[in-house]
């Protein structure tokens, strides 16, 4: 616990990191109070043809979309659907990927090589192009889309903790443990897993940023929750047609994904300064 | 010889890989939906059209045989027939590759010739203003989704200024086919006029496409700057009184340009992902586009023959990169 | 350039290099750590002087200071280096780098195995230095922008190279045509320090910094680098800064020896004074410290000071078995002994208090 005080008061200190993680926990308060601050909490959801297309008001900030909604409420409540892919298709991604990397990294066996070319044949394609092909086969809804995106996402966290048993398995102390007979589990679990959180956290805050990008495009190819579901890449497919003279239907969502990802991302840079100035700074992150 | 060796080592590996891909997309295909034959059917078909439909694919038979027949058709080149414009996926994608690849070839340039002399700069001024500048840049780069910065390009540049053109390659004829591409062909024509408009056409969705993948050589150009900077042979050449920008230039951006040059397999990812939804935006007659069309229309074979397709040149780039990365570092290509 | 080299002969008793008071700081996140506070030394024409010291006692930021390679935050606070009578501390910096650096003062790393850039061959780097720093290089010859576009004349490249490979079988490179297109990591370390003293030598310098040259080499070849280094500068006239934390080494090759602790030299001796006769209780505690059959080793207590807060006046007084009050006030003046050996104590051992 006092460590990670500790951690948030170095992170603080950064103005960077300190912004995107008023960013995240901003996301978070307006989706769990999208109810609340919406200002037309009813129209979500609803069809108003008479107020279609309004440019922003006072009673609607963003103006209204084609079914009349306003927008505004349709982003808050689109920040749940965002959040809520987010965090479980990462989440799952993690679950999945964290175990098979630690299997894979500390067995020098076949077996450890076979996990990591089953993951490199998830890698052989960029992440969006595997994610619209399954997608596509599933059908359009959120589980769907949380569904291939977990399943591409995986590899990352996969060869992250790979690369890192791998050169911890080599270091003194572990080797030490294993001549005293202390059994795998308890090394892994004991000694190696408290080492390998730190990538970890980097690795999940930024790969938030990278899933919402992801589904946010894989809801404005129509691969994403259907309609009248207020998932901002949707919103920004719809707007299309009503281009130039409804600006305020493209600018609105495409606002709020690129906020959102900046503070995912800002947040995982913080991070990563803090957690282990040692780790290079030269992957690009994902 | 070392470099054949390499060569055929990852083709090797090419292989099992993609049949693993092809796999997973085979089973995708065939396992998920509850009913491939009634998805293929439509809507409309009797249950007595679908049994037929399934008895005729061979939807039938044990799973093991469907994929050993699938690897067999996609070994002689099959990928399938499009459901929508009825032609073998093949043709339609190799027909539209080359508008792709121009688009992409578009977009590395300008990331990699404005990225690196970036990153190096930001790395020599590190901490001071363009440093800071550019930190704020690349993160902002990253965060944005490509489709909208598609979207309020098109809005602002192309409806508004109407400085640019709208979408397409080219309004008007295309130049005489000679590459495929439609600036080279511009160029052996001698058509200045053409060329313009190419380029006019061009430069909205190439600067969209390039612009995660500048940041993403902003930033591993200055963090490869950064680590080469602090090595001996740096404060060597110093103490030495060599010129300062021949040592910055010519010997410490050669070393760190290794770990560019392995990037750029990632880069290419980035550029690969991103044309499916610029080509969808301004309508870029590529393979992207293709397969925003073939969701469009739920033309299953053409998505999966495209994410195939996709496997084939990402594996084959990458295998490139890598033969770049043991040609520039010579301790590579030794061992 | 033509004013260090054209220069005439100097009077035999001038001093090629006198570092006087010099104080150097560091601004770092903890405080300014005061890494120099005083520092003087001397160097004669044709001389071998040893700094010797433990790690962190300043001996790499005196080179640095001396080379005018100091990091970006470091600070000149106080001080002078006179190199054949010119301050290279408010000399500009471009004269500096041409003229000074890798020409007049050139330098021989402790690292040999990082000191070379790894994916050029030996001849791009070697022929790099000659280009700028060869004794054949004429005022005239620009130096382009930044380091590019400048000319490399042909005569002076085929004679640059001759005397390279000349230089190359000096320091006992077997095959040097050879070796010129290796890479540097298809030699040893010991051959990637022979090669790091024939750059030292090619540009005919009038004095040479070697920066703990042997410690990174296997003690079976630090002795022939040692007798190599000694032979050559001894051949040519030429004076050597050898940095070191061994006293060993010091004993092979150096004439005189400066010993430095925490930014304070405290005591200076030719080399056989040094070691029979030490009069600065630190100096005779490393001494004792040196391994002795039937002896067990002894130790110096406590630790060297954080620089960011150090000691008082003589800033070895908390370790010193003979620090009085009168120690903790400003340091120790210089007193000279005789025969060129210094010191900087109050309370110097004498030949009286000797045991």
């Amino acid at each position: 616990m006092k460590a990670a005080l500790d951690i948030l008061r170095k992170l603080l200190r950064d103005p960077a990191a300190a912004a995107g993680l008023a960013i995240v926990l901003l996301l978070v308060a307006v989706a769990v109070l999208a109810p609340l601050i919406a200002t037309h909490p009813e129209a979500v959801w609803d069809m108003n043809p008479r107020q279609r297309l309004l440019p922003p008001s006072e009673a609607y900030f963003f103006g209204t979309d084609r079914m009349g909604a306003d927008i505004y409420s349709r982003i808050l409540f689109g920040a749940r659907i965002t959040l809520t892919i987010a965090i479980t298709a990462v989440g799952a991604a993690l679950l999945i990927g964290v175990p098979i990397g630690l299997v894979s990294g500390w067995r020098q066996s076949w077996l450890g090589e076979a996990l990591m070319r089953i993951s490199d044949i998830f890698l052989a394609v960029p992440q969006i192009v595997l994610a619209i092909a399954i997608s596509q086969t599933l059908g359009p809804s959120i589980e769907n889309v949380i569904l291939a995106l977990s399943v591409t996402y995986w590899p990352w966290f996969t060869r992250l903790i790979h690369a890192e048993v791998h050169s911890l398995r080599n270091e003194t102390f572990i080797e030490a443990a294993i001549a005293l007979g202390v059994p795998a589990w308890r090394i892994i679990l004991l000694h190696v897993l408290p080492n390998v959180t730190s990538p970890i956290i980097v690795r999940t805050s930024i790969g938030m940023g990278f899933t919402i990008l992801t589904a946010s495009a894989l809801g404005f190819l129509g691969l994403g929750a259907p309609p009248p579901a207020p998932e901002w890449g949707r919103m920004i497919s719809e707007s299309r047609e009503f281009l130039p003279e409804a600006w305020w239907y493209a600018l609105a969502p495409g606002l709020a994904i690129f906020l959102v990802v900046m503070g995912f991302n800002l947040l995982g840079d913080g991070l990563r300064d803090v957690l282990d100035p040692r780790i290079r700074r030269a992957s690009t992150g994902r | 010889m070392r470099i054949v060796a390499l060569i055929l080592k990852r083709l090797a590996w090419l292989v099992p890989t993609l049949a693993g891909l092809v796999a997973i997309v085979f089973f995708i295909s065939r396992v998920i939906p509850s009913d491939p034959a009634a998805l293929l059917a439509g809507e409309t078909a009797s249950l007595a059209q679908i049994e037929l439909l399934r008895q005729k694919l061979g939807l039938d038979r044990p799973l093991i045989v469907q994929l050993l027949d699938y690897y067999r058709q996609l070994l002689s080149g099959d990928l399938g027939t499009s459901l929508f414009t009825t032609r073998p996926v093949w043709d339609d994608l190799s027909a539209r590759l080359p508008a792709t690849i121009e688009l992409t070839i578009a977009a590395m340039i300008v990331a990699v010739a404005l990225g690196i002399p970036l990153g190096v700069l930001a790395a020599l001024y590190r901490n001071r203003f363009v440093d800071h500048f550019l930190r704020v840049f690349t993160v902002a780069g990253l965060a944005v989704a490509s489709f909208w910065l598609a979207l309020l390009l098109q809005l602002f540049f192309a409806m508004d200024l109407r400085w640019f053109p709208l979408q397409a390659r080219i309004t008007g004829f295309p130049p005489p086919s000679l590459s495929g591409f439609y600036v080279v062909d511009a160029l052996l024509e001698g058509n200045v006029g053409r060329l313009g408009n190419v380029l006019a056409h061009l430069t909205l969705p190439a600067l969209t496409l390039a612009l995660p993948a500048l940041a993403t050589v902003v930033r591993f150009t200055r963090a490869g700057m950064l680590e080469t900077l602090q090595r001996s042979f740096v404060m060597y050449q110093r103490a030495m009184g060599i010129p300062v920008g021949l040592i910055v230039w010519k010997y410490v951006l050669r070393n760190s340009l290794i770990s560019t040059v392995t990037q750029i397999g990632l880069l290419f990812g980035i550029l690969l992902a991103g044309t499916v939804v610029i080509e969808t935006v301004f309508q870029w007659p590529g393979i992207g586009g293709y397969a925003f069309e073939a969701i469009l229309h739920s033309d299953y074979a053409a998505v999966m023959g495209f994410t195939i397709y996709a496997g084939v040149v990402f594996g084959i780039v990458n295998l490139i990169v890598d033969i770049g990365h043991a040609v520039l570092d010579p301790r590579e290509a030794a061992t | 350039m033509s004013s260090i080299h054209g220069f005439a002969v100097q009077a035999p008793g001038d001093n090629l290099l006198e570092v006087e008071n010099l104080r150097v700081s560091f601004a770092t996140e903890h405080g300014v750590a005061k890494v120099l506070d005083g520092v003087n030394l001397t160097i004669r024409p044709g001389e071998i002087m040893g700094l010797v010291g433990e790690s962190g006692c300043g001996k790499t930021t005196l080179a640095n200071a001396i080379l005018g390679i100091l990091a970006n935050n470091a600070r000149r606070e106080a001080g002078s280096i006179r190199f054949a009578g010119e301050d290279l501390l408010t000399m500009p910096r471009w004269q500096a780098e041409s003229e000074i650096r890798g020409r007049s003062i050139t330098f021989i790393p402790q690292d040999p195995f990082g000191s070379f850039n790894p994916l050029f061959p030996i001849r791009t780097q070697t022929m790099e230095v000659m280009k700028w720093k060869s004794p054949r290089r004429a005022a005239r010859e620009g130096r382009g922008i930044a380091g590019f576009f400048s000319r490399y004349p042909r005569a002076r490249r085929s004679a640059d190279a001759a005397a390279v490979l000349q230089m190359l079988r000096t320091v006992q490179i077997s095959k040097p045509e050879e070796a010129f297109g290796k890479l540097p990591h298809e030699f040893s370390g010991g051959q990637r320090q022979r090669l790091m003293i024939a750059l030292a030598l090619l540009p005919q310098p009038e004095l040479v910094i070697a920066d703990e040259p042997t410690t990174a080499l296997d003690a079976t070849i630090q002795a022939q680098i040692l007798k190599l280094l000694k032979r050559l500068a001894k051949e040519r006239g030429v004076s050597v800064l050898f940095t070191t934390h061994d006293l060993g080494t010091a004993y092979e090759i150096c004439d005189r020896i400066t010993v430095l602790y925490a930014g304070q030299e405290v005591e200076t001796a030719p080399v056989d004074d040094f070691f029979q006769r030490p009069h600065h209780p630190y100096t005779v505690r490393l001494l004792e410290s040196l391994p002795h059959p039937g002896r067990e080793l002894r130790e110096i207590g406590g630790e060297i000071p954080a620089l960011v807060h150090p000691p008082a006046g003589c800033r070895f007084h908390p370790r010193c078995f003979r620090a009085t009050e009168e120690c903790l006030s400003d340091r120790p003046a210089v007193t000279p002994l005789g025969g060129g050996h210094q010191v900087r104590c109050y309370h110097p051992i004498t030949e009286a208090s000797r045991l």
